[in-house]
């Protein structure tokens, strides 16, 4: 058993597009609704009825290949690939096999290179729900037409960590490229996995399982991990693994055979003769690559460079592209970026988490952002008041100007000098033993001071201040 | 005269000029289809409610001044295979019995867009599939010339439905032959566009790649007439192509001075019957007496055009007719275990044996380990016949062929030979291949009484000079007004 074994690794990855309408068809794209409420006759592939290509999957498509480094074919084009299930209307699913629409791309995650084989174009199926009370089942075919890239890797990787970077790399591709949002959970991205291992020092691949049904990053760990395992297990007792598909359980954190190789379908791929082959031009593929945002890896030494964030904080601000952007445009108005860089790292994450709102659903106005920040980090804001300013601005109540929130409240402690005054006065009476320790040396004495004043003022100045006033008024 | 011998433009004058309304031309079409289709079994079904409000509408179109179209108000009949909304649609199949079509074929909606009535549908071969209209599940079409004979197919139904008075006009499709093929045997005009020229969205598909809906009708005029109100780009069909815009009927001026016309050698001679050789050689000489100049070709690819069709169409049909599996609609067998024993047993119980048999066939075709050698062979073979058709074309303005090598064959005499009855496509089916218009002319008559057809092809595109072409050889001949006898008498059933 002291045999060591090396993982070889391909990746079959869904990525659903989120286009408005449907591959095909006008049909919306919407996640939910009542079954069968997001179809019309050509997604439900009634008699008849033609498909007519969605020109922004096209332009999706082309863009996550550009993205992914890949060779855009100039002349792409459809096919079927045929079989019976009853999630699928037409018996055929609209693919791509013979001419997709990119090939030959790569990924790099760290240091290490992920090629990518191919990307294609193709249709989501329906879903079946099964009854729990007969012995029935019903198809929904509002995900009928949903268009998904299927992105193909070589088989590079090594280990379940490689695999995680590449999915959390496409992830911030394809976010960066607002074509997908590709949630797991959702199933707006799939994976499913080829595996094979060897011996150490071996360079033919042995024979490979694909492993479906993984949903989560998590289960896609527990399935290689699994996976690997069992073939180590049947290679060293002098068995060898069959090539089958397999249909991981998560609950059982197990996969079971489904079908061998013997009895795959055999699914008649033919060119869609529904589809005239698509004429890529020079001019729409030279938009699509004027179109490519800066990537967040790039964005990220950018920030170190341009703001001389820790490379810490410039990743955390790159994970989302939203961020990375409001970041930009706040500090272009006026805040100083460490500071709008702890906002957004801290503050912000912290204030949605007590609203229990997503990250992805609030918009803050850059430029009042960039105005309370500005003023809490002065001081003329006290910290306090200055987080439940941003709790109100991030907070669904509706636009509203920082500058008169503050003012109408009260929260500025600018208007209020002689309050301050007096109070850092009174303080100062009433405690001369500290006065005194303070004024021989013992600078540390002025927290105390500080802190009675703070309480006088009852939160309405913010401590850098104080400190400033008592500061002065202790040197005279 | 009864109105049912005029031609479609004919009907429609009169019915701008208020002799009668566009409901007195439907009762009149619906009255013949009663009292004498099953003579025929032209009809698969006729549902007057939807043709009457079809009707009404019509005829306030006429009175508002909105119709245009020279066939507003005038019924015709649709193939079964072509989607009208509420209306019974199930391609002469017991797997899509009692399907009725949620929405209209493209060409249909635009024919009630012109005022046109779309009045019963017509049946055919089972989706299709067949060149004698026998293997519809409502039984065989007959043909008005000898009720022994078929009517050919697939479009039988409309070819029969036009030669025998039960109506004006037609939409019938043509995947290798089936509307030109029928309009040969039953002596009306039938003609094919170029592929893309009409929409297809609606027709429910046997090969998509070489599908097209066409008019059958009287004459040329009225199939231009026809053509007018249905061709044009879609953007439900992404296979429609934007060709020039042309107004067909207006096009015609039966001048064809100079006209080259391309005379395939292989068309004429071995193969081809006597009758039907010497019919449109006099076809020809018709056009060379009236200013055509004759232009001898060799078309030797033509041989291959039948083998690469039925893998081509085959193909696509096994995939097409996928859908029909039970689970959504139409026909499911009534005992079943599995959701494999559902579709094994819905398919089986529900397709007739020749559309299992060319299901069997695409799907052959198509598996791994045959694809390249029959497939991805015949899609080569179909360019070499695209490319040999272009080539000819630059010689000829029209090509001149028979449409059939035979006249109708008798019933049941074809279908215990499926070989043979492919092979009589063989002139028919290198159109499709091609995309190329085709035109059904009736030129003469065999020594049994029975029609002969001419064919006129032209290059992709140039469907108003093949129109044009017939058009004159019609300004000449009488062929195509010649009627069956005794279509008023009740046949014994
Ligand atoms: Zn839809």
């Amino acid at each position: 058993m002291s045999e060591r074994w090396e993982t070889v690794i391909g990746l079959e990855v869904h990525v659903e597009l989120s286009t408005k309408s449907k591959i095909f068809c006008a049909c919306s794209t919407e996640f939910g609704g009542r079954p069968n409420t997001h179809c019309c006759p050509v997604c439900m592939g009634l008699p008849g009825t033609l498909p007519v290509l969605n020109r922004k999957v096209l332009e999706y498509a082309v863009r996550a290949g550009l993205a992914l480094h890949c060779d855009i074919d100039r002349e792409t084009r459809f096919d079927r690939k045929n079989y019976f299930y009853p999630d699928l209307p037409k018996a055929y699913q609209i693919s791509q096999l013979y001419r997709p629409i990119a090939r030959n791309g790569y990924v790099d995650i760290g240091a290490k290179r992920i090629r990518i084989h191919e990307m294609h174009m193709e249709e989501d199926a329906g879903k079946l729900i099964h009854s729990e009370y007969e012995h029935e089942t019903y198809p929904d075919y509002n995900r009928a037409g949903v268009p998904l890239l299927e992105i193909v890797s070589e088989p590079d990787f090594r280990d379940s960590a490689e695999v995680l970077a590449y999915l959390e790399k496409i992830r911030s591709l394809f976010t960066y490229l607002g074509i997908s949002d590709c949630k797991m959970q959702e199933g707006s991205m799939r994976a499913d996995v080829n595996l094979s291992v060897r011996r150490a020092g071996e360079t033919a691949l042995g024979t490979r399982t694909e492993t479906k049904n993984i949903n989560s990053l998590r289960a896609i760990e527990h399935a290689i991990e699994s996976e690997r395992s069992r073939q180590i297990h049947i290679l060293s007792g002098g068995g060898a693994v069959v090539q089958e598909t397999r249909h991981w359980n998560d609950d059982l954190k197990t996969s079971t055979a489904m079908r061998s190789k013997e009895n795959a379908p055999d699914y008649r791929y033919f060119p869609e003769p529904d589809l005239p082959v698509i004429f890529i031009g020079e001019d729409f593929l030279q938009a699509a690559r004027d179109s490519l945002p800066e990537f967040a890896e790039e964005r990220q030494a950018r920030f170190v460079e341009q703001y001389a964030l820790p490379p810490k904080d410039a990743a955390r601000l790159t994970v989302r592209r939203e961020t990375a952007e409001l970041f930009e445009a706040v500090v272009s108005r006026g805040a100083e970026a460490r500071h709008v860089a702890n906002w957004l790292i801290v503050h912000v994450p912290h204030v949605l988490k007590t609203l229990s709102e997503n990250a992805e659903d609030i918009a803050p106005d850059p430029s009042e952002l960039a105005e309370l920040i500005r003023r809490t980090e002065s001081g003329t804001v006290s910290r306090a008041d200055g987080l439940r300013v941003l709790e109100a601005l991030l907070s669904t109540d509706g636009p509203f100007r920082v500058s008169d929130y503050i003012r109408e409240r009260g929260l500025s402690v600018n208007n209020d000098e002689s309050a301050l005054e007096e109070v850092i006065r009174r303080v100062i009476e009433a405690n001369p033993k500290a006065v005194n320790e303070y004024r021989s040396g013992k600078t540390k004495a002025i927290g105390f001071l500080i802190g009675q004043a703070m309480k006088d003022l009852q939160g309405k100045a913010t401590p850098a201040t104080v400190r400033e006033r008592m500061e002065a008024a202790l040197e005279t | 005269m009864d109105i049912l011998d005029l031609t479609a433009v004919e009907l429609g004058e009169r019915i701008r000029k208020r002799e009668l309304s566009a409901l007195e031309a439907l009762e009149a079409v619906y009255g013949a289809c009663r009292a004498r289709d099953r003579n025929w079994n032209a009809y698969a079904a006729f549902e007057i409610d939807p043709a009457r409000t079809a009707a009404q509408r019509a005829q306030a179109l006429l009175d508002s001044g909105e119709a245009v179209s020279p066939l507003a108000g005038v019924p015709v009949g649709i193939k079964d295979n072509l989607n009208v909304r509420n209306c019974l649609t199930t391609c002469a199949s017991k797997i899509l019995r009692g399907y009725r079509a949620p929405f209209d074929a493209t060409a249909v909606r635009k024919l009630k867009d012109a005022g046109a009535v779309p009045a019963g549908t017509l049946n055919m071969d089972e989706f299709a599939m067949g060149s004698t209209s026998e293997t519809s599940c409502y039984g065989p079409v007959r043909n008005p010339w000898d009720r022994e004979r078929v009517p050919g197919g697939s479009s039988g139904g409309a070819a029969a439905a036009v030669a025998a008075r039960e109506c004006v006009c037609a939409l019938g499709s043509d995947t290798g032959g089936s509307v030109r093929q029928p309009a040969s045997y039953c002596g009306v005009t039938g003609f094919k566009p170029s592929y893309g020229r009409v929409s297809r969205y609606g027709l429910i598909a046997y090969g998509s790649s070489l599908d097209q809906i066409g008019p059958l009708a009287r004459d040329v005029r009225d199939c231009a007439a026809l053509l007018d109100i249905i061709a044009g780009p879609d953007p439900m069909d992404a296979t429609s192509i934007p060709f020039p815009d042309t107004r067909f009927l207006d096009a015609l001026n039966g001048d064809i001075h100079g006209l080259r016309v391309g005379v395939p050698e292989e068309c004429f001679g071995d193969g081809v019957e006597q009758d039907v050789q010497t019919g449109v050689e006099a076809f020809l000489d018709e056009l060379k007496r009236v200013g055509a100049e004759l232009v001898p070709l060799r078309l030797p690819f033509l041989r291959y055009a039948v083998p690469v069709y039925y893998i081509l169409a085959t193909a696509e049909a096994s995939s097409n007719l996928a859908r029909f599996d039970g689970v959504k609609y139409g026909f499911r067998a009534e005992r079943y275990t599995t959701i494999e024993d559902l579709y094994t047993r819905t398919r089986s119980e529900g397709f007739g044996k020749e559309v299992q048999r060319r299901i069997l066939l695409g799907t052959f075709v198509l598996s791994s380990g045959y694809y390249d050698a029959y497939y991805n062979k015949a899609l080569k073979m179909k360019q070499m016949i695209m490319d040999g058709f272009a080539e000819a074309f630059r010689r000829c303005d029209v090509i001149a062929l028979p449409v059939s090598p035979t006249t109708a064959p008798a019933l049941g005499s074809s279908l215990s030979d499926p070989l043979k009855m492919y092979l009589s496509d063989i002139f028919t089916v290198p159109v499709n291949l091609a995309g190329l218009p085709g035109l059904s002319v009736p030129c003469g008559f065999d020594r049994r009484g029975l029609p002969i057809g001419a064919q006129l092809l032209g290059a992709s595109g140039a469907d108003a000079t093949v129109l044009n072409a017939g058009y004159a050889y019609q300004l000449a001949t009488d062929w195509h007004k010649r009627r069956p006898e005794g279509l008023e008498v009740s046949g014994n059933v």
